[in-house]
């Protein structure tokens, strides 16, 4: 491990690394401010220019600092105009909003990146002592057990989809396995459901379906209905300073809330909305009489645990990736698709045969961190203007974007239409309150889970490999117990945010 | 009828749709070394549209019970809102997809983005084609030069 952590710091360290490390947290933070536009947007966004890096490394170090600035944009926008970006932090709004309405604006934001620069670090930290010791667990996984973790894993996605969802997310989540076996199999040599197109022999693109999927309805819906509320933008921020009774104050919460959204983050389908709004439940709950009544009015405490517990469940849900190769949300889905694109496949022999991608990824989520607290804080007064600017600009150019980011994939003008048809399909899902991320988390899982089933049904001549290796069958077990247990809706239903950008 | 539900109905045509072309149409030009194969590229496709025809059906059956989730944009409410600039811009979408090619990525590009804030109601023409420009020349010097991604920048006739 030591020598993998030098290797990491190696890697890191380049002035090029560094530098992806600041422009992706100067990225993420300038457009998750905009409200709205949630992490997968920024980051479908960001991927043909990661992809078309061509160092691995250096995109996922990109994408990565384009994730936490996202989240520390989102937060930054709950709390100045109670208009969170993304849907995990729409908890650090409830006590965010009303400490900047009385004026504390400054300390408000000094307290969220204080508390995302704690819950990402320590979050960082678990990662690098849960990730080796999964993965070393997981190389002993065949196609079968790989196949039935998938089939776990989408089904927790479905479960945790809240109260009325479940079947909604499961279709979304078929929907997008359907649309992966469009093209031509690797296994098989032979186009299926292409309609005698050309364009899509080769399958449809992951860019132009993510973009369709989260960019462009966001983009729409701004179009649609058009942000209103009273924003405490303009005001002044300053005195960002907190006391050292204050700082006493949330150290314990912070504490707990980064080893709690840590390991809501590694289930898949959990994630940092849930991590997010657990977290304020549970400190308000353990929260002595007084400060109890202060939570919802501004209490210091009721910021800190959302906005640690959603940093760390971010970086806890880079676990499952980068030791399974299976994403848990629709964040990690689409860097999963950003790897592969890159030709790298994560999973658990990503530690053994790239492990400079590994380990800097790793270590450039403690430089990401810092550049945050460093950087951004002391420049959040001046980012801040970005919410000013009109929209009427701003909406040509996320559309711009979408196409641009598209057409760079592909290289083709068809691509172009599929991404407004789809972007369109999208919009008409949203209104009906379909779950989206399912639908590209199941298209990006699709190939792989297909070729894992195919090899399993190849080397066992037929089904009974369900039944023959026991590990499998009792991860197919817990799969059909998350699809039917209806308790997860109960428990959802209170925590669920109402429809904001789709995604943690 | 929801609205969800209609979706429901429509995915389940799709599925149905899905599912016959996996069931009976695909493995008639399946190589006969193929058949001994214990799965056909139809396998998956197979099992996906019997979950999918299982789950849409329980949409449109509304077997699921929930309640209604509270959005912050509701369908209900569509004619309400500015559906007319939504349409518009999906079209100017379109178009460029359909001119990209022909007129060259500089001109398009820049009538994208003007257009497109002209017909979200912006009226200052000056800062909107000078925004546009700027964006324009910004953008493709990056895609050009620093990625190094050909993008045709003028139409044919002028020699791009």
């Amino acid at each position: 491990m030591l020598e993998g952590i030098l290797l990491g710091l190696q890697t890191a360290f380049s002035v090029q690394m560094l530098l992806m490390v600041i422009a992706g947290c100067l990225i993420g933070t300038f457009i998750g401010m905009l409200p709205g536009l949630g992490p997968m947007s920024i980051i479908a966004i960001m991927i043909p220019v990661a992809i078309s890096m061509g160092d691995p490394a250096a995109a996922m170090i990109l994408l990565a600092g384009v994730y936490y600035g996202a989240i520390f944009g989102g937060s930054t926008s709950s709390i100045l105009l109670n208009a969170p970006g993304v849907a995990g932090t729409v908890a650090s709004s409830f006590d965010g909003f009303p400490m900047a309405k009385q004026g504390k604006a400054g300390k408000a934001l000094t307290i969220a990146a204080i508390a995302s620069f704690c819950g990402g670090t320590i979050g960082a930290i678990l990662l690098m002592i849960f990730a080796p010791a999964l993965s070393s667990v997981a190389l002993l996984f065949h196609s079968a057990e790989y196949f039935a973790l998938m089939v776990v894993g989408l089904s927790a996605i479905a479960a945790f989809a809240g109260t009325g969802k479940v079947t909604k997310a499961m279709m979304m989540t078929v929907l997008g396995l359907i649309l992966a076996t469009v093209g031509e199999g690797a296994l098989f040599n032979m186009p299926r459901f292409t309609m005698g197109l050309m364009d899509l022999q080769s399958g449809l693109g992951f860019v132009t379906l993510a973009m369709a999927m989260f960019a462009l309805p966001e983009a729409l819906f701004l179009v649609l209905n058009p942000p209103t509320g009273n924003s405490t933008a303009n005001q002044e921020i300053k005195d960002m300073r907190i006391t050292r009774a204050e700082a006493k104050a949330i150290t314990p919460v912070i504490a707990r809330q980064s080893v709690q959204g840590f390991f809501i983050g590694v289930l898949p389908g959990a994630g940092a909305t849930i991590a997010s709004f657990l977290g304020y439940a549970v400190e308000r709950n353990i929260a002595t009489k007084e400060e109890q009544d202060l939570f919802g009015k501004g209490s210091i405490k009721g910021l800190a645990a959302p906005e640690t517990a959603n940093n760390a469940a971010c970086t806890g849900s880079f676990v499952p990736l980068l030791t399974l190769g299976i994403p848990g949300s629709g964040t990690t889905a689409i860097l999963l698709g950003a790897l592969i694109a890159l030709n790298v496949t994560p999973g658990p022999r990503l530690m053994i045969d790239e492990p400079q991608i590994f380990w800097s990824v790793i270590i450039s989520m403690y430089i990401g961190n810092f550049v945050l607290l460093l950087l951004n804080l002391p420049l959040i007064p001046y980012i801040a203007k970005v919410l000013a600017i009109p929209r009427n600009y701003l909406i040509p150019f996320i559309l711009f974007f979408t196409l641009m980011g598209a057409y760079i994939g592909q290289n083709n003008a068809t691509e172009l239409l599929l991404l407004v048809a789809f972007g369109v399909c999208a919009t008409a899902l949203r209104f009906a309150d379909y779950p989206l991320a399912p639908l590209l988390i199941g298209f990006i899982l699709g190939g792989m889970m297909e070729d894992n089933f195919s090899r399993s049904m190849q080397l066992y001549d037929g089904v009974s490999f369900i039944w023959e290796r026991p590990m499998t069958l009792g991860l197919l077990v817990i799969a059909l117990v998350l699809i039917v247990l209806p308790s997860f809706r109960a428990r959802r239903a209170r925590i669920r945010a109402a429809g904001i950008a789709d995604g943690d | 009828m929801a609205l969800d539900r209609w979706i429901a109905l429509i995915l389940l045509g799709f599925s149905l749709t899905y599912g016959y072309t996996a069931w009976f149409t695909m493995d008639a030009d399946l190589a006969p070394f193929m058949q001994r194969n214990p799965i056909w590229p139809s396998t998956f496709p197979k099992v996906l549209s019997i979950l999918g025809i299982l789950a849409s059906t329980i949409i449109l059956l509304g077997l699921e019970k929930g309640e209604p989730s509270e959005l912050d944009i509701d369908y209900r409410r569509l004619h309400e809102y500015k559906l007319g600039q939504a349409v518009l811009l999906l079209a100017l979408m379109v178009t460029y997809a359909l001119v990209l090619r022909p007129l060259g990525f500089l001109i398009s590009t820049f009538s994208f983005l003007v257009l497109g804030s002209a017909f979200l109601g912006e009226r200052k023409w000056f800062v909107m084609v000078l925004v546009g420009a700027i964006a324009t020349l910004v953008v493709w010097y990056l895609v050009q030069v620093v990625l190094g991604i050909y993008l045709r920048p003028l139409p044919g006739f002028l020699g791009g």
